[in-house]
């Protein structure tokens, strides 16, 4: 099993991956499946930021014009991370006026009810 | 020699194939059905999945098959991702081959950015691109949202009652104390992107939440003072012209080796870094707006 | 430095710029602005294929003041180019071809935000085609997520709600597959610019480090791709979206937004990995086979289906299973063939949408096909330009539907034995298909009408500055050219594919 040991915080974070790709995939309920893309994100975010950590090292921001790189942790990381937070925090906003809009249409959050509700009012043309 | 009737001989069955045929070539079978222009109420039978999983929802069993499909599946995603974890290298330890990008940053990027913070370097100087497409993702989304929640006419569908908390005087003394250091500690963080933890995004979400708390506190009339849909659209779109045209600019100029203006001052000093600072500035009153936007259109679906 | 290298760096610029222009505009003038920066970026996108043909070698442009494996980089060559031409081309052609239709279905308040979801769309899809950086491949990858759903739920009526709800479920399973894979890719060789993480696979790949990793990251991005381009078990969302929404962006989401994914996956598979490795070939062979299922499938319910705009949606589920058909049959040529098809189906599917759009139009705005009988003599053109489609569709000689055939054959032909016969039994079976329901609805709309005056009389062109039938023109003529020289454009993939190596 390799480093399995050593890397227990990425395995955390993956399991943490699947576990919200699970409930986006499979929740019947909107907002079930947005708290489930959260968590699938976040997920992400947690397995980048314990990629770039190395022990005994500083965040990377200069101290008394110290530039040598053995003294900081990974930078890229966390860039990659700030910027991947502002697009599932857009994401999220977006999913949530569908589900308002939803739920003013059909007074339900169930996907299954929705649709079965939509082909009765034959939406579909 | 006589022809049984009840059995066919194969030039009748040929007949009857090719009227068949003719029929469906034609939609025949549909006309027949109905009058000459069928209003189409009946509801479509196509994607055998769905009628499949319509039969299964009359006897109840698709709950069911949703756990037992979700158990298996984050089964095999979660033990294929842990296996892949195991293959990967240690955690906590410096791995070499990532170190000829990373230690250029380290070593070069407050020379060349004028950044004390790296990661502030790094998404506005090195990665510039990205950080610029991020912003146009909130920009995408606050167009989407006010596509989706924005009721001009009045005549939609009824929107949802909201809990108001204007007036409630608990919630109204606590953030008479609070309102000052939440704006203050958003500028600060704003302005201070380039040399300690912060930026553009952290400083406009600050700021976006203490006018979204402003406004739940004392109602819209206090908050319109410092956001109406007027004052919403100018500051994000001169921020975002100017964020595009200044990016521009450096990739412009970059990409054909010319000298750039701009220069980066010293590093540590507030006024430094080039462009960081404006551009963090442009990006935190982007980001504010756009919270506050889509606060808006949640709670009042118009401005 | 030519002048030209800019050219792509500013066609992701322009879209950008004009979408935040166009949310303050007027909406005549948003739309006229929007059409002229569309415009504008074909020209550029036309520039750029002829400077890189003629060169014989691609570029790179850093964005910024930093060298390559430290910045930003964009990097155009023959393929990228026609791609970005493609896109442009067919994104100005769909915008001015359902203007008519966009002003119906769209509050007049809205429409500014519409053209600004048009160029945020054109923005995104020039980035994907130029990007060299697997990072800013996933930011704009997003925001084509993000504004193609803004596209499909501004018309409010019917479904498109609940289709943009399905529709954006899917597209962040995908993304978050996607994005995992980057940051794996990024963990196992420390560089997000392509070229550098194809040198850490090759190297990966020889010594055999990460070797599971590697695999499960080109499977993950692979299977990201697919399920948002809408392969086989992941397209139950097309009939609904491309169904319900104005005609505009029906012609979008099907013909560009999904092929822009396609694009950035054969980018991958050529830039990133290299198609030679293991993994990838494995990842090849599954998407062939969802590929083919995909293509009957498809097909199966087009047949089964009563409504006009669900037939052509459930025949785009076809046209990608024959995309990533091509994929899995590997090497040049079955690349080729992938590539032809995504440029066919980019200039066929909305040709098919807006003609059939007027046509519902000229039947009392009802897509049953009980309706639409006769409705190619109470609109003429209309029923010529859907026509013209469905017989590119079915692949009839001239048109492009019978180039990509064509090459796929030869594609097959090329491969081994047994997936020999079964690539080309489907292509003769699909093919069949396709002619049952394209031709039958063909000859349904030539059929005159049962009854004497069957509808609420129809004016034959009742808005004199229409440009729907301008537009229809545009497509017919892409068709046609692809159709009739298929050995250039043919011979311009082929270098393309050479210069991605």
């Amino acid at each position: 099993m390799g480093n399995l040991i050593y890397n227990y915080e990425e395995a955390v974070a993956l399991i943490l991956f699947s576990v919200g790709f699970v409930t986006l995939l499979f929740h019947r309920n909107m907002i079930r499946k947005l708290i489930g893309m959260n968590i699938m994100d976040s997920g992400i975010y947690l397995f980048l930021a314990s990629m770039g950590y190395i022990y005994d090292r500083r965040a990377p921001i200069v101290e008394g014009g110290d530039t040598n790189p053995v003294n900081y942790i990974n930078p890229v990381p966390a860039s990659l991370v700030l910027t991947g937070i502002v697009v599932s925090v857009s994401v999220t906003a977006v999913m949530l006026s569908l589900a308002v809009r939803l739920y003013e249409r059909y007074h339900t959050l169930n996907l299954d009810e929705i649709y079965a509700m939509s082909r009765r009012r034959s939406e579909h043309r | 020699m006589t022809i049984n009737p009840t059995k066919p001989t194969g030039a009748v069955k040929t007949m009857k194939i090719r009227d068949n045929i003719k029929k469906w070539l034609a939609y025949d079978y549909d006309l027949d059905a109905a009058p000459v222009m069928p209003d189409p109420v009946e509801p479509d039978v196509e994607a055998p999945d769905i009628s499949f999983w319509r039969s299964l929802r009359r006897r109840g069993a698709h709950r069911a098959l949703y756990y037992v499909a979700a158990v298996i599946c984050s089964i095999i995603l979660a033990s294929t991702l842990i296996l892949t974890v195991s293959g990967m290298p240690r955690y906590g330890e410096d791995a070499e081959f990532m170190d000829t990008v990373t230690y250029e940053y380290l070593a070069h990027g407050m020379e060349y950015t004028g950044a004390v913070n790296i990661v502030s370097g790094i998404i506005l100087e090195y990665r510039a691109f990205d950080t610029l497409g991020e912003s146009f993702v909130l920009f995408c989304a606050v167009t989407c949202v006010l596509v989706l929640l924005r009721i001009d006419d009045g005549k939609d569908d009824v929107s949802l009652p909201c809990h108001d908390l204007t007036g409630d005087v608990i919630l109204s003394r606590t953030m008479r104390a609070l309102i000052p250091f939440i704006f203050i500690f958003g500028i600060y963080v704003l302005l201070n992107g380039h040399l300690s933890p912060g930026g553009g995004f952290s400083g406009g979400a600050v700021l976006g939440a203490g006018i979204i708390l402003l406004s739940s506190a004392y109602g819209e009339k206090t908050s319109g003072k410092f956001v109406t849909e007027r004052t919403f659209r100018i500051v994000t779109t001169s921020a975002l012209l100017f964020y595009c045209v200044g990016k521009s600019y450096t990739f412009y100029t970059g990409a054909n080796g010319l000298h750039s203006f701009i220069g980066n001052g010293t590093p540590g000093n507030i006024l430094s870094a080039g462009l960081i600072l404006p551009l963090n500035v442009a990006v935190g009153l982007v980001v504010a707006c756009t919270m506050y936007g889509i606060y808006r259109m949640f709670k009042e679906r118009r401005f | 430095m030519s002048f030209i290298e800019n050219l792509p760096f500013l066609s992701v610029v322009v879209f950008l710029f004009a979408a935040v222009v166009c949310s303050v505009l007027k909406p005549r003038a948003a739309r006229a602005f929007t059409a002229a920066v569309e415009a504008l970026v074909v020209v550029f996108s036309a520039l750029t294929l002829f400077y890189t043909y003629t060169v014989g070698e691609p570029f790179r442009y850093n964005m910024g003041h930093f060298d390559a494996p430290w910045s930003n980089q964009l990097r155009a060559g023959v393929l990228d180019a026609l791609a970005a031409l493609a896109f442009s081309s067919v994104l100005l052609l769909s915008h001015i071809g359902g203007i008519r239709y966009a002003k119906i279905d769209i509050e007049q308040k809205k429409q500014n935000s519409y053209c600004t979801l048009l160029n945020l769309i054109g923005a995104a899809l020039m980035a994907l085609s130029y990007t060299n950086d697997l990072f800013t491949g996933y930011v704009f990858l997003e925001i084509l997520t993000l504004s193609s759903c803004g596209i499909l739920v501004i018309r409010r009526q019917g479904r498109t709600t609940l289709a943009a709800a399905r529709y954006m479920v899917i597209n962040l399973l995908g993304s978050g597959l996607f994005l995992l894979g980057v940051t794996l890719f990024y963990g196992t060789t420390g560089h997000l610019l392509m070229e550098y993480i194809k040198v850490g696979v090759e190297n990966l790949d020889a010594t055999g480090e990460y070797s599971i990793p590697l695999t499960v990251t080109i499977g993950l991005v692979s299977a990201g791709l697919a399920i948002k381009s809408g392969l086989f078990p992941f397209h139950t969302w097309m009939p609904d979206t491309y169904g319900t929404a104005t005609p505009t962006s029906s012609a979008i989401l099907s013909g560009i937004v999904s092929k822009g994914y396609i694009f950035l996956l054969i980018k991958i598979m050529y830039r990133v990995v290299g198609t030679g490795t293991a993994a990838m070939t494995a990842a090849c062979h599954i998407l062939y086979v969802f590929g083919m299922i995909g293509i009957v499938m498809g097909s199966f319910w087009a047949i089964k289906s009563k409504y006009l705009n669900r037939m052509i949606a459930y025949s785009s589920a076809a046209q990608i299973g024959y995309i990533f058909v091509g994929i899995g049959l590997g090497g040049d040529a079955g690349f080729r063939a992938a590539i032809f098809q995504v440029l066919a189906h980019a200039f066929t599917k909305p040709l098919l949408f807006i003609a059939g759009a007027r046509l519902s139009e000229a039947s009392g705005d009802s897509q049953a096909f009980s309706a639409l009988q006769g409705s190619a003599h109470r609109s003429r053109a209309a029923g010529a330009a859907f026509a013209i489609g469905a017989m590119s569709m079915v692949g009839i000689p001239t048109l492009a539907g019978f180039s990509t055939k064509l090459y796929f054959a030869i594609a097959a032909v090329e491969h081994g034995t047994l997936v020999d016969l079964a690539t080309l039994a489907v292509l003769a079976v699909s093919t069949l298909l396709n002619a049952l329901y394209f031709i039958r609805t063909v000859i349904r709309i030539y059929t005159p009408s049962p009854a004497p005056e069957p509808l609420p009389t129809f004016e034959p062109s009742p808005d004199k500055h229409d440009p729907g039938l301008a537009a229809a023109v545009g497509f017919a003529a892409g068709i046609l050219f692809l159709g009739i020289f298929p050995g250039t454009v043919s011979s311009l993939i082929l270098t393309g594919l050479s210069m991605f190596g």
